[in-house]
């Protein structure tokens, strides 16, 4: 049985020796095959006695098991070499662009504005809209704005032709001209007991106003009303400032300042501590720390008569505020033309 | 409105104030400090809450001097040279300030002068520089004289842009006081909007700086020495409407003799941003800056004089028709039935309120001046100041309101004044008509109405400190108070406005800061969506994803931009145009008719730097109707052109949109809106090419119109190379097509059978008509039926083309066997032959 021992030397040396696959093929041929010495010899077992027969058989069989593992862990050693060297040769550059896809995307402010809605739905106030084109009736004498009223000054207004002299047909100065439409029809609902309100109405605005890079003729607004026999200034700063720690972020502090607007009283300005300079100072909040943000207030007592709810039984607050003003801050875009423009340098940006 | 600090401090003690605090709390409280203007005070460094301009002026470098001799230079005559001490030593100091050269010669001078000297490396601003400009003052040599410091002008301090001599300061001020303290202010901007029109002046705003910090404000100064006889019988008064003038009063001063106002008047009036004229006019300008009653001033003589030597007769009525007056700025004034004028006997004067006429104004040559403040109706002073295009500082505060309790309390102020400064015996008393006395206001609070309002709980002792602070009357009523508005504010109503309007001062003063922010504990409202806009955000999301830029543009143009919508020569469609009364610019004259001209204009704005165009918008056009309010119509435009994919630097597919891209996008949408069984026809639209046009319908209801946009449309846009596709959707439709859910179907569990059928038919069959039959024929088993290939060439013959469809037959409960899938399709073979002419393609 020493030849056994030799075949099982010699093999495994000659395996050692063997650098490629063919020459593994061959090995497998030489050792392993129908003429090896190995094969040779198991077949020569039969000539053995009976008392051999088993010890040497099981010695031929523990040969052949070896040179096959022998035999596959070269073959696997071999594979790999070759995948390597193959990887190795198929090296991209991977500082090459990637292939362009067109991302279509959302206009910044319709971003800003699903932005503001969404904040708002969580808390409960749903999307109403309203018209662009509105008569003076809406959009300023039932808010509370009287004719020659010294507060019409601060909104200029574009007029249509024809229309009532008494009551002129003009572009919406603000989405508050939406809401007397939504009280008053909630208020329809159950004039003796109408129902809460909280809602956003967005839309587009215009004013008889320059285009600079400070105005525009036309500007969205969001408009927000909550009404309710129970709701209080102190209900306003809360929704605002929970609104702006969602907008901006969770740590910023609100500031309200008092203010004046006909359909609220009292009115408020609120402020965000900038979200730059952390209330640092810079030239986005122009040194002061703060930026202002929205206008809001109690709804006034004429305008809630006007919209159906009984002012001695409702309260109510609403605010407004330009996502332009918004986006522009968040981003720092310079120049308000840039959103209608519509250059797709600007618009690919966001 | 422009405050000084120096004024201020006559009404209330702003000792141990910081400025910039005290403009911080201002702002908070409603008074908006645009603006600190520092003269010459130290200016804060750092983070400033409200923006600050001017000059610090330095305490060491800029001070008092006194000049103890003026004497000639050696080689200039219109300079001189100026022995002075500036409180530790004597330098010599050379200026050209014309207003010494009286001095000059004259040795020592007795008592010295005192002037403001500004040391070497000063900052000051430059008095001979044109507008203001700061400069740091540098050692130099001026004709041979060794100069390294001057006396200032006032401009070169920032008191004004008066440079034409050097400022004298007070003989009682000491040399080497720093300058700041003796000079030192600032001026506050304040913005007044309509509801504080009270605090239009400087004793409003003390009384706010008062209640706001707890200190006490001095009464308003309305005492008159009055030692001449009674006024009575010198002029007579006579109201002809009592609503647009409900108070007129008039006081008299004679003998006063016109020069200038004193130094330090005069520097207030700048300061408030008034140009100083003489003693009398500056006194009732400063008489209306401080309490905010415009005053004004008429020269009695020359009324007599008109009165025919008699005691004159003032009377205030509206204008005769076609009636004119000459103003003071020398217009001559067309009036209205509603302007009122100021009149005497002999014809108008002013007009009521707003300003005078050329003829009785005060001159150099007026001994004895009547004095009037009165009260006008302030929607009528509005309606005159639009109407006569005018503006004047009285005019700014009658039309937002001043209370009728004013005129007398201006009137007294202005006499006292001009005694002070011009001299004169003051007639005892006033002429007083009052036919409509102002209503006095009483509303009623309690604790539960701040509660309610402002969620905050206060006593009725919190609230009659805040309100007694502010000038109103409280007294304790019921469980409340009862609340007496004061007589210098309008802004106050009764019922439960007035109850608003009492909070709104209590929260301000009470401080916003100090309200506790809540949550809303009223009741949530019924919950419902909001399904048009719920739609629109699905459509922008859908063609987002199918890599479409959402565009957002002006809805205001011209009709012009708009006719390029279509080919020249088309004929303007019936419905008018919303167009604007009044136009700011030619560009925007109207509301759109057309959302398709607004995203072609954008396209055109970026077609040469893109090889790709896809833009969408959604928007409304409007429409001109019968009622009083035009149609606004919601729409949506799609606008593709050029490469469908964008280039890179790999070979790619570069294949540009064309119709049926376009009608993809389409598809697509409104597949994934749930949108089915639609007809795609023919359609024709003057903005599209006729033969690349189509329409989608819904039933009857068309919902879109798209294709390519025609030639001449085309031309008439700068889009370089691209020829652009367009869909038009109406989504009004949509949304009452678009269906809230649908029904989903399983994923077969068997393997279907998939096979390919081409058919040879006429080239003027509509390929549409083919798919609909196979796929009618086919019935349940036919899954599906896909286009991949149209053909035409030799092979086929001239007139036809070859439709190459793919077939997937399916079973949903087996797999179908062979013999099955045969029968169907020679079923739909047999069809397409018998009914359309079809031909199996070998």
């Amino acid at each position: 049985m020493e030849n056994l021992q030799t075949i099982r030397e010699q093999a495994l040396a000659a395996l050692n020796a063997v650098q490629d696959e063919a020459s593994l093929e061959q090995w497998k041929v030489a050792q392993l095959g129908r003429n090896a010495a190995l094969t040779q010899a198991m077949k020569s077992l039969g000539q053995l006695s009976a008392e051999e027969r088993p010890l040497a058989g099981k010695q031929a069989n523990e040969v052949k098991l070896a040179l096959e593992a022998a035999f596959e862990e070269k073959r696997a050693a071999l594979e790999g070499a070759r995948l390597r060297a193959s990887l190795s040769s198929e090296k991209l550059d991977v500082t090459l662009p990637g292939r362009p896809l067109p991302l279509g995307r959302l206009h910044p402010i319709t971003q800003t504005l699903r932005r503001i809605n969404a904040i708002f739905a969580q808390m409960g106030f749903q999307v109403y809209r309203s018209r662009d084109v509105e008569t003076d009736e809406y959009n300023f004498l039932l808010l509370n704005f009287p004719p020659n009223h010294p507060a019409r000054e601060m909104q200029d207004s574009f007029y249509v032709e024809g229309g009532d002299p008494e009551n002129p047909t003009l572009l919406r100065t603000h989405t508050s001209a939406g809401q007397i439409h939504a009280m008053r029809e909630y208020a329809a609902k159950d004039p003796g007991n109408p129902p809460p309100i909280r809602i956003v109405l967005p839309g587009m605005c215009y004013r008889f106003e320059q285009v600079s890079s400070r105005s525009e003729v036309q500007f969205t607004q969001v408009e927000g009303l909550a009404v309710g026999e129970n709701i209080t200034f102190g209900d306003l700063k809360g929704t605002l400032t929970d609104f702006a720690q969602r907008f901006f972020n969770a740590n910023v502090r609100t500031r309200f300042r008092a203010s004046h607007f006909p359909f609220t009283e009292p009115s408020a300005e609120m402020d965000v501590e900038c979200f730059v300079c952390s209330g640092a100072g810079c030239s986005v909040c122009k040194h002061s720390g703060w930026l202002e943000i929205l206008g809001s207030g109690m709804v006034h007592p004429n305008v809630l008569r006007n919209g159906g709810y009984d002012p001695d039984t409702y309260s109510g607050f609403a605010f407004g505020m330009g996502p332009e003003r918004l986006t522009m801050l968040r981003y720092r875009i310079e120049d308000i033309r840039y959103f209608w423009r519509n250059d797709m340098r600007f618009l690919e940006q966001f | 409105m422009k405050t000084p600090l120096s004024w201020l401090k006559d009404f209330v003690d702003l000792e141990g104030i910081d400025l910039e605090q005290l403009a911080h709390t201002l702002t908070v409280a409603g008074l908006e400090v645009e603006e600190i203007h520092y003269i010459g005070l130290p200016m804060p460094a750092g983070l400033q809450q409200t923006k600050v301009s001017g000059l610090s002026w330095d305490p060491d470098k800029l001070v008092v001097a006194e000049i103890r001799e003026v004497g000639p230079h050696p080689n200039a005559d219109r300079l001189v040279l100026c022995r002075l001490f500036d409180g530790q030593q004597e330098h010599t100091v050379l200026t050209g300030a014309p207003n010494l050269f009286e001095y000059r010669g004259q040795g020592e001078l007795k008592p010295p002068l005192k002037v403001a000297y500004a040391k070497e490396g000063a900052e000051i601003y430059d008095g001979h520089q044109e507008g203001m400009h700061k400069t740091v003052l540098k050692r130099t040599k001026i004709r041979g004289v060794d100069s390294y410091s001057m006396v200032c002008s006032e401009k070169e301090l920032g008191i004004s842009e008066e440079h034409e001599g050097i400022l004298f300061l007070p003989a009682d001020t000491k040399a080497g006081t720093p300058l700041a303290d003796v000079l030192g202010d600032a001026v506050l901007t304040i913005a007044i909007t309509p509801n504080i029109a009270r605090d239009a002046n400087i004793y409003g705003v003390a009384r706010e700086i008062a209640a706001l910090t707890g200190r006490a404000l001095k009464p308003m100064p309305t005492e008159v020495q009055a030692t001449g006889p009674k006024i009575d019988g010198a002029v007579k008064l006579d109201i002809k409407d009592s609503e647009l003038n409900p108070r007129f009063v008039l006081g008299l001063i004679r003998n006063v003799e016109i020069k200038p106002s004193p130094a330090w008047v005069q520097q207030r009036l700048r300061l408030a941003g008034m140009r100083p004229i003489n003693n009398i006019v500056d006194a009732t300008n400063y008489a209306m800056l401080e309490l905010g009653e415009p005053l004004h001033a008429f020269d009695y003589d020359v009324l007599v004089q008109r009165a025919g030597g008699k005691p004159p007769t003032i009377i205030t009525r509206p204008a005769k028709p076609g009636e004119t007056l000459t103003t003071l700025d020398d217009v001559e004034r067309k009036l209205d039935d509603f302007t009122v004028l100021v009149c005497d006997t002999a014809g108008s004067l002013s007009i009521g309120g707003i300003m005078g006429g050329l003829e009785s104004e005060v001159t150099e040559a007026t001994r004895n001046v009547l004095l009037e403040g009165a009260s006008w109706n302030f929607i009528n002073v509005r309606k005159t100041l639009v109407a006569q295009r005018m503006s004047s500082e009285a005019a700014y505060r009658f039309s937002r309101g001043v209370h009728p309790a004013m005129a007398p309390r201006g009137v007294s102020r202005g006499l006292e004044l001009m005694r002070q400064w011009a001299g004169g015996v003051v007639d005892a008393g006033l002429v007083d008509e009052y036919p409509r006395p102002a209503a006095v206001v009483e509303v009623e609070i309690s604790p539960a109405d701040a509660q309610r309002w402002l969620g905050v709980a206060l006593t009725n002792e919190q609230m009659t400190s805040i309100l007694a602070s502010l000038g109103f009357e409280v007294a304790s009523k019921g469980d409340g108070l009862s609340v007496t508005v004061p007589d210098h504010r309008l802004d106050i109503e009764t019922g439960v406005v007035g109850k608003a309007d009492l909070m709104e001062e209590i929260a301000r003063i009470y401080g916003y800061d100090n309200i506790p922010a809540t949550r809303i504990g009223d009741p949530l409202p019924p919950q419902h969506g909001n399904p048009e806009l719920e739609l629109e955000e699905r459509v922008k999301d859908a063609l987002a994803r199918m890599g479409i830029q959402e565009v957002m543009t002006y809805r205001l143009t011209t009709p012009e931009e708009e006719a390029r919508r279509l080919p020249p020569g088309t004929a303007p469609d019936d419905k008018p145009y919303v167009k604007l009364a009044n136009v700011i610019s030619q560009e925007r004259t109207v509301l759109r008719k057309s959302l398709l001209a607004s995203v072609l204009e954008i396209a055109e704005r970026n077609a040469r730097l893109r090889q790709r165009i896809a833009l969408f918008e959604i928007g409304p056009v409007f429409h001109a109707s019968e009622e009083t309010l035009p149609d606004e119509l919601s729409r949506l435009v799609v606008v593709l052109g050029g490469q469908q994919q964008p280039a890179g630097w790999q070979a790619a597919d570069s294949a540009a949109y064309d119709f049926y891209a376009a009608k993809g996008v389409l598809a697509e949408l409104l597949a994934g809106l749930g949108l089915h069984d639609l007809k795609y026809e023919p359609g024709t639209h003057p903005s599209f090419h006729p033969g690349k046009c189509a329409r989608v319908l819904a039933g009857e209801r068309q919902l879109a119109v798209f294709g390519e946009l025609h030639p001449q449309v085309q031309g008439q846009y700068d889009l370089g190379a691209h020829t652009l596709q367009a869909i038009t959707l109406n989504l009004e439709v949509l949304s009452e097509l678009a269906p809230e859910r649908f029904d989903s179907r399983p994923v077969p569990q068997y393997p279907p059978v998939i096979e390919d059928l081409a058919l040879v038919v006429d080239e003027s069959l509509p390929a549409g008509q083919v798919e609909a039959m196979i796929a009618q024929t086919g019935g349940n088993l036919l899954a599906g039926v896909s286009l991949f290939d149209v053909f035409r060439g030799d092979k086929i013959g001239a007139g036809k083309k070859s439709l190459a469809y793919q077939l997937t037959y399916q079973h949903p409960e087996r797999t179908l066997t062979d013999d099955e899938v045969a029968k169907l399709r020679e079923r739909i073979v047999r069809r397409v032959t018998q009914e359309l002419g079809a031909k199996l393609r070998a």
